[in-house]
């Protein structure tokens, strides 16, 4: 399949607004179609290709081979296919995506994979704010696929998370976590303060120590056998690497938030 | 038809529609995996009487588990979905959930029809189980004394073949002992097939009914040595011993190929013929029949 291929333009200081860039909605159009999808800019709609050189007819697969930072909701919703980004992306990247893997190879703005329902988000940098998280008003965050960040978290990343799975290389921001229902957090760096502050269920797993809540309490330093396997599901199926010491190792459970429901848990692994 | 000396009788074994499932049991270490799995297979040789029917598929090495452990490959079988459910669930909660530092997992993930295995197990847990789902994949994590039990939440059940069988005639009892160990150890490297016999042999072949007593099966008169000369015998002269290997198979492809195996392991000084148990075709929904089976050996 031949890629549609989008070379970002002149982009103005004020944020484009582009949903449009997803591959259900590029599939199936010509080049000129694709070119006049609608973008919007402040409060006028534009085109798409006013900002972004179009080069294929629209397809499942789509490459941006340029920076896009300011360039908000790519990928936003997307279903299938996959979308690559050769450099960093602005705010609603992927939020709400249900399928098909996007691949940022810069940085992501705030609220990247927000309200993630499935598929893959890469983020080959670091990602903003909110990351994963619910939206303002909603019930729940990120209720399924894989959101992996190859730099640093910001703050409350995958708050309300109710399933899936988000994987941070580097450190996480303050409030990790944040009233999580379910689901699994690995973060292999650090994370800022009140990490998991509200969590009813779900697994919260840190290669490093972590400043803990004191409405957590230290269960025992075992071998999670499940973590095994999400561990090299994370390593085999997504090709995030980890180190095997982490895969088969001991980890101290912390149980909480007992502000809570008090049946999630904070997996910290020892070298004990 | 002759294998080494040996004849080989135009006749066929009787096969049956079954239903399997595949548990893949892990441990801290080989051993601990092959224990569940012994003590899972344990009075499981035939589904009359033990309402299922259950072997050892093989050992896995750590880098073909799903966590990365060693494994051993379990085959349980019933007569239909809910046959291998209600027994898989005994045996897995009752010798594996016990067993020190074992996990089990489901080794059918691709069929359609699942069976609750974890589902079940869960309520052990006594709601401070918790799940996880993994890659499309629910499985429970049960807290036990030692730490957790994590077990898949449902198993595959695919459509499977019971009693595959051929029919070793020795001459002595030595001899067929040796060719039946001989037989069972070739076969053990084929998968998808299991012997629940003990040791992977019968020396109590059964017939349907009986003459006397309300049994649905009884011993078979006509291949026991000694009962030569009182019953209508079906053993040749010379022949003074006979043992049986039973295979089942998730498919009847399997348990072919491991007759096919087994059968010429088994062809050894000693031997005088080799032959296979039916009901005449009457009973069983697959015929296989021995000489097809061994067209191209050599002899």
């Amino acid at each position: 399949m031949t890629a549609t291929v989008l070379t970002p333009l002149d982009l103005p200081r004020v944020p484009l607004e582009a949903e449009a860039i997803a591959p259900e909605r590029l599939a199936g159009r010509s080049e000129r179609e694709v070119a006049l999808l609608p973008v919007q800019i402040g409060n006028a709609t534009a085109q798409l290709g006013e900002f972004f050189r179009v080069r294929g007819a629209g397809s499942d697969e789509i490459r941006i081979d340029g920076d896009v930072s300011r360039v908000k909701g790519i990928g936003a919703g997307m279903t299938r296919g996959r979308l690559v980004v050769e450099g960093g992306v602005g705010m609603h990247a992927g939020a709400r995506m249900r399928g098909g893997e996007l691949v940022v190879m810069g940085d992501a703005g705030a609220w990247a994979g927000a309200e993630m329902v499935g598929g893959v988000l890469r983020i080959g940098g670091s990602a903003g704010d909110h990351a994963g998280a619910a939206y303002p008003g909603s019930r729940r965050g990120m209720t399924g696929g894989a959101l992996l960040v190859g730099g640093n978290a910001g703050r409350e990343l995958g708050g309300v998370m109710r399933r899936g799975l988000i994987a941070v290389r580097g450190s996480a921001g303050d409030y990790s976590g944040f009233n999580m229902i379910a689901g699994s957090i690995v973060l292999c760096g650090g994370a800022g303060r009140r990490t998991a502050a509200g969590m009813k269920r779900g697994s919260l797993v840190a290669f490093r120590s972590l400043e803990l809540l004191p409405t957590f309490r230290y269960a025992c330093t075992y071998r999670p056998e499940f973590l095994a396997l999400l561990l090299r599901t994370l390593r085999d199926l997504f090709g995030f690497a980890i180190d095997a010491r982490y895969v088969s190792g001991l980890y101290r459970r912390y149980s909480g938030d007992f502000a809570e429901l008090g049946r999630g848990e904070i997996l910290i692994w020892t070298s004990d | 038809m002759r294998l080494n000396g040996v004849f080989i009788e135009d006749t066929f074994a009787e096969a049956f529609a079954m239903s399997g499932a595949r548990a893949v049991i892990t441990g801290r270490t080989q051993a601990w995996a092959r224990e569940a799995a012994t003590r899972m297979t344990g009075f499981a040789t035939s589904v009359i009487g033990c309402k299922c029917e259950a072997g050892i598929e093989g050992d896995l090495p750590a880098d073909a588990t799903p966590d990365g452990r060693p494994g051993t490959s379990v085959l349980l079988f019933a007569f239909n979905p809910e046959g291998v459910q209600t027994r898989i669930v005994e045996r897995i909660g009752q010798c594996v959930l016990t067993c020190p530092t074992t996990a089990c997992y489901d080794g059918l993930a691709e069929e359609p029809v699942r069976i609750s295995v974890g589902g079940q197990l869960r309520y052990f847990g006594d709601k401070f189980q918790l799940s996880k789902v993994i890659d499309g994949r629910r499985y429970w994590r049960v807290p036990v004394m030692e730490g957790e039990f994590l077990v898949e939440e449902t198993f595959g059940a695919r459509p499977a073949v019971g009693g595959g069988n051929f029919l070793i005639l020795g001459e002595s009892a030595d001899a067929a002992l040796a060719a039946a160990e001989a037989a069972v150890a070739a076969m053990g490297r084929v998968r998808g097939v299991i012997l629940p016999f003990p040791g992977g042999i019968v020396r109590s072949g059964s017939k349907v009914g009986s003459r006397h007593y309300s049994l649905k099966a009884t011993t078979n008169d006509a291949y026991c040595p000694t009962l030569r000369g009182m019953v209508e015998s079906a053993l040749p002269d010379g022949v003074n011993s006979v043992l049986e290997i039973v295979i089942d198979g998730l498919t009847v492809e399997a348990v072919e190929e491991a007759m096919r195996v087994g059968i010429p392991a088994a062809c050894r000084p000693g031997v005088h013929s080799i032959s296979a148990g039916n009901y005449g075709g009457k009973l069983g929904q697959y015929a296989l029949h021995l000489r097809k089976l061994l067209e191209g050996v050599p002899a």
